[in-house]
This record gives C-alpha cells, structure tokens and sequence, in this order.
C-alpha cells in the first residue's frame, strides 16, 4: 500500500539499470524499508544494480525485461504482481542515440521509436489495468522536455517522447476515477551515462537532485513536474514564438 | 443468483484525515441477505472471476478512523450505516439490542430517555457500533470504564464460511474459548462483518456532567495532576494540551474532568427534562480551507484561546457537547486542513515511562510540526483483546497537516514508542510499517492465528491489513 506521507511499499523498476530510475528508488528507500522489482536485461549492470539497492536495505527481485519484446510485456507485469501488489511503477528505461543518425538511419530510428514509445504504451497498458484493478498505485513515467517542443536538434527522440509524454499523461487523466495516479516528469539533461559524451545545456542536474524532486511530486500526488522548474515558463514561451524565430534558436 | 447483481458503486473512499486513498466496490444496503450473497461472491471467487472479488470484503462504517483501516483497495467495502435498526432497548437490564451500522449518535439519543448512557464514546458520536467494536474505542472514561469491548454482552459476526456467529466475551457454542470475540474486539473488521450486538449500557439520571476544569502551567504539572491520586474522583478526564509554546508553557493543559450528573446536582431549569439531548445539528465547513492554513500562527493564536477559555471551574454542569464533544459542532472540521490532508499520531506509553515521555513531547514540539488538537490522557487496565490500543500508560493524541519532513519524524517516534514499551492505535494510524507495528502488540500472533483459523482464505482484507501485513 501507499501510505498517508506517500511512501509505497513495492515499487516495479521498469528500465532496472536506469541512473534516474535507481535514483528515485534510493531517494524512497533513503526514507523507509522497500520492496523493489527489478526489470532489465541481464547484464553486468543490473547485477551491480541489484546489490547497490540490497546494500542500502532493500528487499530485491528481478525479473527479464526487454523493452522490445513486446509480446513478453504482459507475462513480465504478472510476474510483479505475483510477487506483491505494485504501489509505485517506474517507467525509466528509454534510449537517446545519436540524433543526427537517428532521422538518416532507419534502424536507429525504429529501434529508437519502438524502445521510447511503442515499449513505453505497452508496458503502460498492462500496468494501468493491473492497478485499475487494485484500485490505486502510482507510474511515474520518465518523459523529456525534448518530447514538450519537438526541435530539429533530436527530433527523432523529441517525435518519441512527445508520443510517451500523450500517452503517459492522458493515461492518468483515463485512471483518475478508478483510483491510480500518473505523475509524468519532464527533465531537462540530467548527468546520466544515456548522456556521457553529450555537450551540457543549461539546467543540467545530477539524477540525485531529480530524484528528490520527483519523489516530493509523487507524495503530493502531482501529475506533472519539469526539473528543473524553471524549464515550465521557459517551455511556455518557446511554445509561443512564431516559428519563424524558433527555427533560427540554437536549440 | 449470480455476484453480479451486486448493487455496488465505484467509490474512491479516504480515512477521516483524507490521505491515502483508494477506489473500491462499495455495498450500500440494509440487507444482511445482500451482504452475506457479497461475502459468499468473494469466499467462492477463482481466477475468472471479476477483479473487485478477488481482492477481499471489508465492513465500513461512518470513516471516522483517521487512516486505512475502512478502506479495501479494488476489493468490496460493505457501507454498514444503512444497517442501523435499534431492536430493544430494555430499560430493566440497561442492554440494548442493536444492528453493526447503528451510530453513538442514534444510539445516545433513543437510549437516554430510557435513563441509558451509552458506556464509552470515544472524540465523536458520529461512529457506529460495528466501528466501535472494530477499534476497541476509548472514551475519556477509560481509566474508570475500560474500552468498548468491555461493554459487548454479545455480537453476532458473519464470517468467511458464511456462518453467522455468535460470540460472547466468556465464550459460547459456537467459540467456547472466546477467542473469536477477543480477537473481534479491536479486530479492525478482519475477522468477518459484526451485524448486531447487545450492549451493557450505564444507567444516568441525567443527560448532563458536573465538571472540575483545572488549568496547569507545564507538562510537569500536568503529569503531577494526573498522578496525585484526584482521577479516581471522577469517572471521566482528558485534558487539552499545548504542544506549540516552547518550555516552560509547553504541556500547559486545560484539565476537563466530571462524572454524571444526577438529579439533584441540576439546576432547576434542567432538571425539568433531565434526559434531554440538547445536541444541536451540525453545521458543516465547506471545502475551501487551502493547504498550508494549518499552521504555526494560526495554531498558536488558537491554542491561547483555547486555554484562555478553558480556565478553572467547579462543579460545572455541562452538555455532553461542551465537556466532551465540542468538535462535534462543526461536521466535516476535517476540511479545515485542505486538501492535502492531515494525520492523526496517537501513542500510548507505561506509566513508569515519565521522563521518556516528557522527551517525546519536547521533541514534537521542537520539531517544527505543529498540532492544535492535543489530547491528553492517562489509560487505566486495557482488555484481553489482543488488538486492543489501549494499556495503563499516558496516551497523548496529535494532529499534524501531512508536509515535507514528517514521515522522517514519526519515523523516530515510533521507534521511541516502540523502544519505551509503548504502542500505536489502529484507528489513527495511517503511516507507520508492519514490522514496527508488529512488536508493538506482543500479543499479535495470536490474532494472526485466530483470524487465519477463522478466515483461512483472506475473504476479508483491508488497506491497513496489507500495509500492516495482518492477513
């Protein structure tokens, strides 16, 4: 159960070896004792996940998870619940690419498209009837500033998140009367190894700072927060430049 | 007939404190055909059945309990106030015979020209027998009167098989070592829907008390009070306590302390219609308080009044409404801390626990969070039921509106509660964890093994159930 501060009891890692993800989990575990659902590949990084979260008292299971193999979804969100009733889900994986590659490459852009979106609604599907049927639960699904304004610097990935941020918060408007709740989050960059490599804009955080405000979004049972906030009016008045002028900003 | 004519509602339902809420399929009927059909439904579900009947039945009553307790999250709740008939009320024998949805209210108000009183009322009148018998409810005469259970001549229970029950406090047929009914009592609606009960009522000349108010200046003064040997003066006593001033007005408490009145104590104007209930109607406070209006300020202006107010006094004849349910006059008093809600910390610690107690006091009020509603109360002998909150010890209630940095806080606290012996109350709880909860009642294991015994397949479950893992 979720109780009256917020904290959840079980939380369902969707993307398990994701920096924000994991960080999230750590900010709720920093508060209380957790169960934690793991669901990656497997790979050296969800094992060294895994333990990082048992050394700091968490209570961990694991699960296969690949945010492609669409027809495995439901069985991987049954075997959550056979362990414990969700209260929280994270739906934190997602890749970046190269975004020059990805509008020229076909495959990167595929692959890119049905990682961040297509996984991204089945998984939410699933998760939105399991706790329609529960009654309550929370997805904090990861969308992007870049999904808010799509522009011609990452379009591919802005076009798939633009997609996941619709799908993610009109699935909470869709939930609201039988009790779950959506707090879809709009981060700027944040210093992650998906951006290892990339030049830093302004805003940059660390996913430690995200953490923590998502954390405090979700126990006031928000729907929707930019971090950092400041992205909100920055965003407001991007929307409302005549395009003419947007397409010569350096963004 | 089939389950799925069940008349239920989707209805997103909330403890008192308006946190943590849950839709569930709710059962509004005075029917108890209708409700045993709906605990049969979920007792003979399988795997095709419709979601809301594999996720357990729970009883409601008015949701006067400040967290999870009457909330079943996608499961069925059973709204039980339309079960609400008074079937006797024998004057001779000071019992009354009374279905689960009946409220104190009601019941308060038929049974006193009867010269009846109902024999513990706990903050509010607005809860039901069923509910009272679920939390084990206190009063401010506990330390003379005991808890609710104590006043349960008999109840009869529906359970999982589809029996109705009946139990007694010294055992009967159908539970020879009474542990059905122990585990009953306080038993937080998990061991199946209580649908009547008779009830050992006190008997009273009056509807009215003759109260002793006394202010004192500390929280050492309020222990010295407490412990100079003047409660067992009274039948009733609670106090209001400052939990806002810093030392040394912290603790400061307006002492609020009676007994029945009778006849003759009455002033001639009353004693003309002694048993009259002059309760007035509520008036309710609408939805507009904003979050944030609970605070400091307001709370420190509010408790200087209070305590300005309160004063010392003598021999006082008051309603039912001023010596003990002056919040009564507002209903829905909860709105005034918006929408994010509040919650209510309640704990009890041993009498012996003195300076450990006076620590947690000063800790709450240099915490930052502040609480207006402070009650103040010295338990006397607690009861068999192995659920049941209250034990000899000082019992102190706080309300705290839900922001940043309170779960860590409580947190601490239940450890300390934990640590000095003491325990939390299943009626105001709302956040605290099973393994915390667990070691607080010693006796714990042995309502586990009773409710399994009885309700081997989980028919009956409720948040506060899987938060605090007593299924």
């Amino acid at each position: 159960m979720i109780d009256a501060t917020g904290n959840p009891q079980t939380i369902l890692l969707l993307g398990g070896t994701s920096d924000i993800g994991l960080a999230i989990v750590r900010e709720y575990l920093a508060k209380q004792t957790l169960r934690v659902i793991v669901a990656a590949r497997p790979s050296p990084r969800r094992d060294e996940a895994t333990a990082g979260l048992r050394s700091i008292g968490a209570t961990v299971d694991v699960l296969d998870f690949d945010a492609t193999a669409f027809d495995s979804h439901p069985g991987v969100i049954d075997a959550a619940w056979a362990i414990a009733d969700v209260d929280l889900a994270i739906v934190a994986f997602g890749l970046l690419g190269d975004a020059e590659q990805a509008w020229q490459d076909h495959a990167a852009a595929v692959a890119l498209a049905q990682v961040n979106y297509t996984g991204g609604v089945s998984v939410g599907v699933l998760l939105g009837q399991r706790m329609k049927e529960q009654g309550y639960g929370q997805i904090i699904a990861l969308s992007s500033v870049a999904g808010e304004i799509v522009r011609r610097s990452n379009f591919v990935y802005g076009s798939t998140k633009a997609g996941f941020d619709g799908f993610y918060r009109l699935l909470g408007e869709a939930l609201e009367p039988f009790g779950p709740k959506v707090l879809v989050v709009r981060p700027g960059q944040v210093r992650t190894k998906m951006l290892d490599g990339v030049k830093e804009g302004p805003g940059a955080i660390a996913p430690e700072v995200l953490a923590r405000t998502v954390v405090d979004a979700a126990r006031d049972g928000r729907t929707l927060i930019w971090a950092p906030a400041f992205f909100r009016p920055m965003m407001w008045v991007l929307k409302h430049l005549p395009a003419p002028i947007f397409r010569r900003l350096p963004i | 007939m089939t389950t799925l004519d069940l008349p239920t509602t989707t209805q997103r339902l909330t403890g008192w404190g308006r946190t943590a809420a849950t839709t569930a399929q709710v059962l509004s009927t005075p029917d108890v055909e209708t409700i045993a059909r709906a605990v049969a439904a979920v007792a003979g579900h399988n795997a095709d059945s419709p979601s809301h009947l594999r996720r357990g039945i729970l009883a409601r009553g008015l949701g006067r309990s400040y967290g999870d307790v009457a909330q079943n999250a996608g499961g069925i709740v059973v709204d039980m106030t339309p079960l609400n008939t008074i079937h006797a009320i024998d004057a001779a024998t000071a019992t009354v015979d009374v279905d689960a949805g009946v409220s104190l209210d009601q019941l308060i108000r038929a049974a006193l020209p009867h010269g009846l009183w109902v024999p513990v009322l706990p903050g509010t009148r607005q809860v039901t027998v069923g509910g009272a018998i679920g939390a084990d409810v206190h009063g401010k005469n506990h330390h003379s009167a005991g808890s609710f259970g104590n006043h349960v001549a008999s109840l009869e229970l529906l359970v999982a098989d589809g029996r109705v029950l009946h139990l007694t406090p010294e055992g009967s047929v159908d539970d020879p070592d009474a542990s059905l009914f122990w585990a009953t009592v306080g038993g937080v609606g998990l061991t199946g829907i209580v649908l009547r009960a008779t009830l050992r009522m006190t008997r009273t000349e009056t509807a009215y008390f003759v109260a002793d108010g006394i202010t004192t200046r500390s929280l050492d003064e309020t222990i010295a009070v407490h412990s100079d040997g003047s409660e067992a003066n009274y039948d009733y006593s609670s106090a209001w306590f400052d939990a806002i001033s810093a030392p040394p007005k912290l603790g400061r408490a307006a002492l609020s302390r009676g007994n029945l009145a009778r006849l003759d104590q009455l002033p001639p104007k009353l004693a003309a219609d002694p048993l009259a209930f002059g309760a007035k109607p509520f008036f309710e406070l609408p939805d507009v308080f904003p979050n944030g209006l609970a605070n400091k300020l307001s709370f420190s202006a509010l408790g200087a009044l209070w305590y300005a107010k309160s004063g010392a006094y003598t021999g006082k004849v008051q309603s039912l409404t001023g010596f003990y349910h002056p919040l009564d006059l507002f209903g829905e008093w909860n709105r005034a801390y918006g929408s994010r809600g509040f919650l209510q910390y309640q704990f009890v610690v041993p009498p012996a626990a003195v300076a450990e107690f006076k620590r947690i006091i000063a800790d709450i009020q240099a915490s930052g969070h502040y609480s207006f509603l402070n009650v103040f109360k010295l338990f006397g002998e607690g009861n068999r039921a192995p659920l049941s909150y209250p034990m000899p010890g000082w019992n102190v209630c706080v309300d705290f509106p839900i922001k940043a940095g309170l779960e860590e806080f409580l947190t601490g606290l239940d450890a300390r509660v934990l640590e000095f012996g003491g325990r939390l109350y299943t009626a105001k709880d709302s956040r605290t964890t099973a393994a915390t909860f667990h070691a607080m009642y010693p006796a714990i294991d042995s309502w586990i093994a009773t409710r399994r015994r009885v309700d081997p397949h989980q028919v009956f479950a409720s948040d506060l159930a899987r938060r605090l893992e007593l299924l």
